[in-house]
């Protein structure tokens, strides 16, 4: 009944206690000594009531009316709705109260009930390939719904990304981390990139031969495009070819980038904190750790493997034509 | 005849001109904020302009620049007219004035320039802070020490309300300030997490609660039976309601966060209070208009009586609110939308800034010896303000519930059925018709601020009632 993990000492608790019963107590005195001295004839002459005597600035005067008895009686039951409130309710201190509520109860209580009442319709599901989710149109709507609450903040309502900003488009099957439904799976399952953990593309400006350095190898990377081999002055992108060694542990000696270590493609014209020359440089000098957090034990494996499809659906149902329907099944 | 000792009313004419353009300053940002919300454009991407700066410039600007000047300007009249005799100390008077309007500037500056201490209602940066305790503790000196030098054997209600806002203000305003400075311009709060959040609603529902509360009813103890030409309804009541309402709003703070990380016993404890709130603050309110009783027929004729009981009227109907949206089950729906806004804004317009309006076309023209220049005037600002505050709140009600309950839709799997965004877009209309009440408020204050330069350089003048009475030798 006293749970008193929330005080230092049980002395905040007893004042905490002390001051509100206190204070009730108080106010239903302070209710008695104002009522004295009124009959029930009076109660009902308001015309009778005389001035308390008293004239202040020429003209201002008191009534001694009597408190209105409808204000009265709602006064009262506010405060025995209060005093009923805090016996069943945490409220007086360290006093749990008799119902044993609790928010946290509250909120798991909830959570149980809707996991009995939402997850067979889940479940249902999570035996099918994604690939077959992802041609499903019941599939399909609830993982788009799940999107729409989860995923929308980052990578947009359009799921296309935010452009610069390291947010990836999801619907041009580029993948950073493996577009195969199980890699998709197992990035919002895990996610990637764990904030707790250390950038993988560090700020390489002092490792590389500071501002020189950084724009030779941009040079040299922008040149990795074919389409953009113009744009690059030769001699800075050869000094720039010398350095890359050093990015070719992950982005692969052609820059073609690895999958597995989210390494990104740098010969193509997808980029995740843009393509230009000042943006490049920027991602080199100072380095870039965008994250995709860990839904897994938010959302449960059966959630994870709908928005799984979802995803996979976006580049793998003919692009961004809408979902064809299910035909009926036998 | 001895030549009798006239009252100082240069700090309040001071005070009262200054209530009407702050008021105007303040609300104006109000208006562009409204406008910024429904066409986000506004902001012209300038970071000085954008809404999470000027938002709280609108606020400090009328809370503190429009709401404080009209009590000091009140609470100055009423002490010497009530106490029957002349303020404490008319330098300390003075300092009050320019230093009040010094921290108005001061805020002026800096909040548009982004230095904050990120605190609701007192966002003010620590120099700013000690200021307003220099000024605060000279209010007190020359109120507390007018009432000790009075001629009166009893302190007439008005001042127990206006004495209790200066001494709980004073409390709210330190402990909620206390921070670590490292530098001019940026301070670290002495509170850490949940214990900082307490603090800081114990002193932002108090802000309501007794600058926004206490101060004007305080001046509605005064200006109403003025007004009226009635005695206050009941002294009884005052006494009950006075104590209980200092006793109860105190605790209320938690009920700003509910179902937060705030120990369950004290969110309890706030709502529980915030209920036991609601008829000590209808005592007020029933005070407040019986004080017309048997005298109706004046509401017809008289447009600043009608300013007066309207105002009461918005103060019962928030007061009702309030307690209302402090219980849990309604807060779940109603707390972090627009409902929150509209609730705020029927106290601060209907109440706060209606009573203030009304008590000051009283006050002008016995301050500066001029008839009010236009009666005609008056009404239509009561007229103007009244639809703005009826079209600003109905507005919030209905874009405010209905964010709460698309937030809580769900469909038949569990999900979601709305996207946050989803619930930004119906809101527009909401928007525009908040703007457009705003406008409304806005143009009203103008009129007013026309009045009243004709008022005080109107050349039918009249006696300036200012000389203290002198006390019957018999007595």
């Amino acid at each position: 009944m006293f749970d008193n993990t929330l005080f230092f000492s049980p002395f905040w608790s007893v004042l905490i206690i002390f001051c509100t019963v206190g204070g009730i107590i108080g106010i239903f005195w302070l209710i008695g000594w104002m009522s004295k001295g009124h009959s029930k004839a009076e109660l009902s002459a308001n015309e009778t009531v005389a001035t308390m005597g008293h004239v202040w600035d020429e003209t201002l005067e008191e009534y001694s009316n009597p408190l209105p008895r409808w204000w009265l009686g709602m006064f009262y039951v506010t405060l025995f709705w209060a005093i009923i409130y805090l016996i069943l309710y945490p409220g007086l201190g360290a006093f749990t109260g008799f119902l044993k509520w609790s928010q946290v109860g509250q909120y798991e209580q909830e959570m149980k009930e809707a996991e009995v009442k939402y997850g067979p319709i889940y479940e249902q599901f999570q035996a099918e390939s994604i690939e077959k989710l992802a041609q499903t149109e019941d599939a399909l709507k609830i993982g788009h719904r799940l999107y729409m609450t989860y995923c929308t903040a980052c990578h947009g309502s359009d799921a296309r990304g935010v452009a610069s900003q390291g947010f990836p488009n999801l619907r041009d099957d580029e993948w950073l981390w493996g577009g195969k439904p199980e890699e998709i799976e197992a990035t919002i399952m895990n996610g990637r990139n764990p904030a707790e953990a250390p950038p993988v593309m560090i700020a390489w400006k002092d490792v590389i031969g500071g501002d020189e350095g950084v724009k030779n190898v941009a040079q040299y990377v922008i040149s990795l495009n074919p389409k953009r081999v113009s744009e690059v002055a030769p001699a800075a992108a050869e000094k720039g070819q010398a350095t890359f060694a050093t990015c070719a542990g992950c982005h692969g000696p052609d820059g073609k980038g690895m999958q597995p270590l989210g390494a990104p493609n740098l010969t193509d014209d997808i980029w995740l904190y843009g393509g230009s020359k000042e943006q490049i440089e920027t991602s080199v000098a100072a380095g870039r750790k965008g994250t995709m957090p860990a839904h897994g034990e938010f959302l449960g494996a059966a959630k994870v493997h709908l928005l799984a499809a979802y995803v996979y659906s976006l580049s793998h149902s003919g692009g961004n034509k809408p979902v064809p329907a299910t035909p009926a099944q036998p | 005849m001895v030549q009798s000792e006239t009252y100082n009313y240069k700090v309040i004419k001071q005070f009262a001109i200054m209530t009407v353009i702050w008021g105007i300053v303040g609300m104006t940002v109000g208006v562009y904020i409204a406008a910024e919300l429904a066409w986000p454009w506004l902001n012209f991407d300038i970071p000085y302009i954008t809404f999470s700066r000027l938002r709280a410039l609108h606020t400090n600007a009328v809370i503190f620049a429009f709401s404080g000047c009209a009590l000091f300007a009140t609470s100055y009249y009423v002490v010497q007219r009530t106490c029957h005799t002349k303020l404490f100390s008319n330098g300390l008077a003075a300092f009050t004035f320019w230093g009040w309007q010094l921290v108005i500037l001061s805020a002026a500056i800096t909040l548009p320039l982004g230095i904050t201490q990120a605190k609701e209602y007192a966002e003010l940066e620590w120099p700013i802070d000690l200021l307003i305790t220099l000024v605060w503790v000279s209010y007190a000196i020359v109120f507390f020490g007018t009432i000790a030098r009075r001629k009166t054997p009893h302190i007439y209600v008005a001042n127990w309300f206006y004495g209790a806002f200066i001494i709980t203000i004073a409390m709210l305003h330190i402990f909620n300030n206390l921070a670590i400075p490292v530098s001019l311009t940026k301070s670290y709060s002495a509170y850490a997490g949940v214990q900082d959040a307490m603090v800081q609603w114990w002193y932002g529902h108090n802000a309501v609660g007794f600058f926004l509360t206490a101060g004007f009813l305080g001046m509605m103890y005064y200006f109403v039976p003025k007004q009226t030409q009635r005695p206050v309804y009941s002294y009884r009541l005052s006494i009950v309601h006075f104590w209980a309402l200092m006793f109860t709003y105190i605790w209320a703070g938690p009920h700003h966060l509910h179902y937060t990380a705030l120990p369950e016993w004290t969110q309890s404890l706030g709502m529980a209070m915030s209920l036991i709130l609601l008829a000590p603050s209808w005592g007020g309110m029933i005070n407040g208009i019986m004080t017309l009783s048997g005298a109706w027929e004046k509401l017809r004729s008289d447009p600043i009586l009608r300013f007066l009981i309207v105002s009461i009227s918005f103060y019962g109907m928030s007061t009702f609110e309030g307690p209302m949206m402090a219980i849990k089950t309604v807060n779940s729906l109603s707390h972090y939308t627009d409902w929150t806004i509209g609730h705020v804004h029927s106290g601060a317009l209907g109440w706060v800034a209606m009573i203030s309006i009304g008590s000051l076309y009283y006050l002008i023209p016995r301050l500066f010896g001029r008839e009010l220049y236009s009666l005609k005037l008056v009404e239509v600002h009561f007229w103007a303000a009244t639809i703005g505050v009826v079209l600003y709140i109905s507005a919030m009600w209905v874009s405010g519930i209905m964010q709460g309950l698309m937030w809580r839709a769900f469909n038949a799997d569990g999900t979601l059925t709305y996207s946050f965004v989803e619930s930004v877009q119906p809101m527009h209309p909401y928007y525009v018709t908040r703007f457009l009440g705003g406008v409304l408020f806005l143009s009203g204050m103008l009129v007013m601020a026309y009045n009243v330069w004709k008022t005080v350089t109107n050349t039918r003048t009249m006696a300036v009632a200012d000389q203290i009475p002198i006390p019957a030798l018999a007595h």
